[in-house]
């Protein structure tokens, strides 16, 4: 991978200059909020340079809560492709950057998914180098460093950031104001940065063995915990509208006001805690009770990846931590399964 | 900058967009059951189009939604989709609404369907409770065109009583031939005319025999109370658990593993299903 320097003060340069190529969205935090949120940027400037996650993960972009899919009337639909902007996502965190390649394996493999796919060759992916706090579970996970998935990547170290450039598109921006890089890493820039990880590294506050969780998560399908955390579980659905990898949705046709049949069928984020999530027509529910639906989505985040594609869905991004009103999270779940013993 | 010039997507590979198609005939099986005829209207489309029995296909009204239904027609008699739904949702209430020559949107064929071919040269047994006569009458009628690729058949069906069975005179008509049992069976005959036998449909097991049941496939769909019981039957019968298959409904709201409605666990019904063995369903959970 080609990896350049760029001074500190130059961000802002460079993210003026990219403004040309498309929209720029970052993370950023307005008037007294406590948390950081995924905004257009007219002035960079605006833009801190501690970064961690923001409320909303990237599929926001990738995938929005409301997805128009076509224009109808009478029998004529009328793909609603074409209209998506270029979007450029600064300082995305290297959890997200994982949880898109999930996705990206739910909605481009078999029958790949034409409004995934336009937004995702749309957006321009720029990771930035975060720092931890008390929920973040990636280094638990494996997933708190990358190695693609991105266009650029960049790791500030004080006076200067490396910039990981992941993609050709990625090599075109930077070539958008060559004077702003440098290709000379010197010998005292590596130490630094390897210093920098080893802080890093060690300023997680809690980690937690991983391993095994599929396997115990087989023989606790009747353990008692789920109606435990079914009693408390609210049915509210945040733990799925703040995680990265969750991907359910609902299909809906929203007609307009007017003497023919017309309108838009649209998709929006739905999830498995909902009690109409596995409701057939006819009133038979496959998943009425709350335990049920709280152990699927267990189920399907943490065992149920590992056997599809190799690893579990969770990328350790602690939203549901910070999210879940009744302390239900990968934490309490993990622990639950695992004991104490499974905090290392 | 050539890397930022607009995707092009192929609209017509949009697996979502709803094809056109006609209501070519329809008349009631039940008082709630109504059969459909759809044809593509695009007759090329119509003519060329395959699927394997058990599959089943998206159907889409504008302005009400879209719904999953399984093909109840055969793929050995191409042109013509036929359909048996009941009139139990927003989409099939729609749908009962409509005309012969009234247009639809239909997507797919999606699913596994039946492993036909791995079926082919074994004997056949095909159960049915009630509304499971939708999916296995593709089944039964695809064995039936290819007879000479099966060995014994027999078909099981019980129904409530001779009003709610489905598809009841064409079932009854192949009781005539020589190449299949054919029997049917009602809970209940109050009127005293009933042709055929009454009882549950595991009362009909007693009139198999002679099968080799480590050649035997046996498929089985029907309410959900009656797997249990049924499946008791086969066992009773030796046929191996992996080759008693099975068709399962679910929710579903894209039909091609997007989005996450049919999940059972880690399976996505709409693709790894609907038709599973009883083997899946002692191995992965929730299945039925």
């Amino acid at each position: 991978m080609k990896v350049l320097k760029m001074k500190k003060e130059d961000r802002d340069k460079f993210l003026r200059a990219m403004m040309q190529v498309g929209e720029l969205w970052a993370p950023v935090k307005q008037g007294n909020e406590t948390r950081l949120r995924y905004r257009k940027i007219e002035d960079p400037s605006i833009i801190g340079d501690k970064f961690n996650r923001p409320i909303l993960p990237l599929k926001k972009f990738l995938y929005p809560p409301k997805l128009p899919m076509f224009k109808f009337s009478e029998e004529r639909y009328e793909a609603e492709i074409g209209n998506v902007p270029m979007r450029i996502i600064f300082g995305v965190t290297p959890c997200d950057i994982h949880a898109m390649l999930i996705m990206d394996e739910t909605f481009m493999e078999h029958y790949p998914d034409p409004y995934y796919i336009e937004r995702r060759e749309k957006t321009i992916i720029i990771g930035h180098s975060c720092e931890p706090d008390e929920y973040c579970m990636c280094k638990s996970m494996g997933t708190h460093y990358i190695e693609e998935g991105f266009d650029l990547a960049m790791s500030d170290l004080g006076d200067f950031y490396l910039v990981w450039i992941g993609s050709s598109k990625g090599h075109d921006l930077t070539r958008l104001v060559p004077e702003l890089f440098d290709e000379n890493i010197k010998d005292s820039d590596i130490k630094k940065y390897v210093e920098w990880r080893r802080k890093r590294d060690a300023s997680f506050e809690k980690v937690f063995d991983f391993t095994g969780i599929p396997d115990i998560m087989e023989l606790s399908y009747y353990s008692p915990i789920w109606e435990e955390l079914g009693e408390k579980c609210l049915s509210c659905g945040s733990c799925v509208m703040v995680c990265p990898t969750c991907n359910c949705f609902n299909v809906m046709d929203e007609l307009t006001l007017s003497p023919e049949v017309k309108g838009e069928r649209v998709r929006y984020w739905t999830t498995c805690l909902f009690i109409e999530h596995a409701l057939v027509a006819g009133g038979h529910n496959f998943r009425g009770k709350r335990a049920e639906r709280v152990r699927q989505f267990y189920i399907h985040k943490l065992q149920a990846f590992g056997a599809e594609f190799g690893s579990p869905a969770c990328v350790g991004c602690g939203r549901c931590v910070v999210t879940c009103p009744v302390n239900i999270n990968v934490w309490e779940v993990v622990g639950k399964l695992k004991g104490k013993e499974a905090y290392i | 900058m050539r890397h930022y010039t607009r995707p092009t997507i192929d609209r017509e590979v949009n697996p979502y967009t709803p094809e056109p198609a006609r209501i070519v005939r329809k008349y009631d099986l039940t008082d709630d059951v109504r059969f459909f005829q759809i044809r593509f209207r695009d007759m090329d489309r119509a003519l060329s189009f395959n699927y394997k029995p058990g599959q089943f296909m998206m159907f889409s009204i504008a302005g009400v939604g879209e719904a999953p239904f399984s093909i109840s027609s055969t793929p050995s008699r191409p042109g013509l989709l036929e359909f048996c739904i009941r009139r139990v949702g927003k989409v099939t209430n729609a749908l009962f609404s409509l005309k012969e020559n009234d247009i639809i949107g239909i997507r797919g064929p999606y699913g596994n369907g039946f492993p036909v071919e791995k079926m082919e040269g074994r004997d056949l047994i095909i159960v049915v409770g009630g509304l499971g006569a939708a999916p296995l009458r593709s089944l039964l009628l695809y064995a039936l065109d290819n007879r000479d690729h099966f060995g014994k058949l027999y078909f099981l069906y019980g129904a409530k009583s001779p009003k709610d069975m489905l598809f009841r005179e064409e079932f009854l008509a192949l009781r005539d031939r020589d190449d299949l049992e054919c029997l049917l069976s009602v809970d209940k005959d109050e009127e005293g005319n009933w042709p055929c036998y009454t009882g549950v449909v595991t009362t009909l097991f007693d009139h198999i025999k002679d099968i080799d049941p480590e050649n035997t496939v046996a498929t089985v769909c029907g309410p959900p109370v009656m797997y249990k019981y049924v499946i008791d039957e086969l066992l009773k019968l030796d046929i191996p658990k992996h080759q008693i298959f099975m068709t399962l409904e679910r929710r579903m709201k894209c039909g091609i593993g997007k989005c996450g409605n049919c999940a059972i666990g880690y399976v996505y019904t709409c693709i790894e299903g609907p038709v599973f063995t009883y083997w899946d369903v002692i191995h992965m959970k929730e299945l039925i």
